[in-house]
């Protein structure tokens, strides 16, 4: 299997693929983390959805990530772009033939090459969580939040824990995104019914009936980014992230392991 | 030691329009070249992704190298393939794109820049995929073909898009490999081609064979033509009627008799119309070559 996360490397690693996913997520990690400090005072809110997170509760000692952690779930949502079409190119360039003729074992080269993608976000996932920590640590006092207790040891637990649950919710994306490219084998499909879903009609439905985001997959992968919402409990959200993700994955790699290739 | 590169045992792939290959019998013995002939939609590329394990047959088996096709990894370290035309990734360069599969199969990536002076693209490995024509494009899939050293070689219309230097050039490669001990299985348009360089030949006709054997063989198998010229073309039908009258069946295309017949019936033919009074410009017998024989047990119209 290590071969096949080395082949993937060589695609991921190229500049224009991978400075340019780390551009979006830099400048949404940037963005996020700028407004939270910059518009604490704001009638309009200073979080997503025009929730206004207060002084107080960046005084804490998780304050230093609570930027990192708003911004979780965009981060997925590149993570589910990238993985959805670096999947699915294979079958819209015709290179998948190629690569089951040099590794014929097909969940193999799946479990491969997810590998290898979940490398590249988690890579782009540190240097966010670098970016946004540091940026909060730079406006924090132009924003007169204390960072005080931001470096004690509870400080460090609360970076270290939303790191891995932003590093959960990005890979569950990206495995979403893996699944739907492999489902409809082709990236443009799969990106634009994902961010569809996840973006909008997730969205409205939740407005008109606010209960039904306790189900909606998209909305409990970006509450374990945040380690747990108002209206979502984190276990709940894990639980049921991990139920979706678990059968999207086992439905792709059946698939993906039986039907011809014939394109 | 298998002797056989591949053996094909009624191997079928039927969808719900149909077999798209039906009850196939074949074998290529090893270090041959061995030519894959069929019209379009015969039944060929499916044939070959079933021998590399791309699609699954409905029925029937076969073996590369021994081995079954049900386990292509124990065989596929050793067979290059190029199915249906080059595919890459087009933002990376021809040298990058080859070391992703050698990476993949576990070559040396030391190998890559060899294959590419190999195939004619030097200068031009490090530019992206998609810039390339059609012919630098067919080259670096026959690049990415050799990549295993391969024992067996398949390749699918791999001189498309090649100029006549470019498709000279494929056939000294392949016959260069084949003296090397490579089995080369290669499907292609250009049957001129394939009859210069072939010694076995499978041909597909709506997805079942119908001739596999030596390309010798099927040659001799097949009935020598002599091709009659006349003075006068009205002149020709009465040399049909000479012909028939002799048992041998006759037509006219183009203002030629193409009769059925052997080399030494053309002498009694010539003594026949010199005394009905008809004025003979052109007697040649000869044997059909692959197109004409291809064409006749295809029933393909030209």
């Amino acid at each position: 299997m290590i071969r096949v996360i080395f082949a993937e490397w060589r695609k991921l690693r190229r500049p224009t693929l991978f400075l340019g996913t780390l551009g979006a997520a830099l400048f949404f990690t940037g963005l996020t983390t700028t407004f939270l400090y910059l518009m604490i005072d704001s009638e309009q809110g200073n979080s997503d959805r025009g929730r206004q997170v207060s002084r107080e509760v960046l005084n804490l000692a998780g304050g230093s990530v609570y930027g990192f952690a708003s911004v979780g779930g965009l981060l997925g949502i590149i993570a589910l772009c990238v993985f959805a079409a670096q999947t699915a190119q294979e079958y819209t360039y015709g290179t998948l033939r190629n690569l089951l003729v040099r590794q014929p074992g097909r969940v193999r080269l799946l479990a491969g090459k997810l590998a290898a993608m979940k490398i590249f976000a988690l890579l782009l996932v540190a240097i966010a969580a670098i970016v946004s920590v540091g940026l909060s640590v730079a406006l924090a006092d132009r924003a007169k939040v204390s960072t005080e207790l931001w470096f004690t040891s509870a400080g460090y637990h609360a970076i270290g824990q939303t790191l891995l649950n932003v590093s959960i919710s990005v890979i569950y994306f990206g495995i979403i995104g893996m699944t739907l490219g492999l489902l409809l084998r082709s990236p443009i499909s799969a990106i634009s019914i994902a961010v569809l879903w996840i973006l909008i009609i997730e969205n409205l439905i939740g407005a008109v009936k606010p209960v039904t985001l306790d189900w909606m997959p998209g909305n409990q992968l970006s509450v374990i980014a945040q380690g747990g919402s108002p209206d979502v409990s984190y276990s709940h959200a894990l639980i049921l992230g991990s139920f979706y993700v678990f059968i999207g994955a086992m439905i792709a790699t059946v698939l993906f392991s039986r039907r011809d290739v014939a394109n | 030691m298998p002797t056989l590169a591949i053996s094909v045992k009624d191997l079928s792939k039927k969808y719900e329009s149909g077999f798209a290959v039906s009850h196939a019998n074949f074998e290529v013995p090893l270090g041959t070249i061995c030519g894959f002939v069929g019209p379009n939609g015969a039944g060929k590329t499916t044939t070959i992704r079933m021998l590399l394990g791309l699609i699954s047959p409905t029925g029937g088996t076969a073996e590369i190298l021994g081995e079954s096709i049900n386990h292509p990894e124990k065989y596929l370290s050793q067979v290059g393939a190029m199915i249906e035309g080059p595919a890459f990734y087009p933002a990376l360069s021809g040298v990058q794109n080859l070391k992703v599969l050698a990476t993949l199969g576990g070559f040396p990536v030391e190998r890559v820049e060899e294959l590419i002076t190999t195939v004619g693209l030097e200068g031009r490995g490090d530019s992206k995929y998609k810039t390339y024509s059609l012919g630098m494009k067919q080259r670096l899939g026959i690049a990415a073909a050799l990549l295993p050293n391969p024992r067996i070689l398949i390749l699918d219309e791999p001189t498309n898009g090649l100029d006549p230097e470019g498709i000279q050039e494929v056939r000294d490669l392949l016959k260069k490999l084949a003296s090397q001990g490579t089995t080369v299985f290669v499907s292609s348009h250009l049957l001129s081609e394939l009859e210069l360089i072939s010694e076995y030949i499978v041909m597909l006709r709506k997805g079942e064979v119908v001739f596999a054997g030596q390309l010798q063989e099927l040659m001799l198998s097949q009935q020598p033509v002599i091709l009659v010229k006349t003075q006068n073309p009205a002149d020709l039908q009465r040399i049909i009627e000479i012909a028939k009258v002799d048992g041998h069946n006759a037509t006219i295309r183009s203002e030629v008799a193409h009769i059925e017949g052997p080399e030494n019936w053309a002498g009694v033919l010539n003594k026949k119309a010199f005394e009905a009074g008809i004025v003979i410009t052109q007697l040649a017998p000869q044997l059909p070559n692959l197109e004409e024989t291809f064409f006749e047990m295809t029933g393909d119209q030209r």
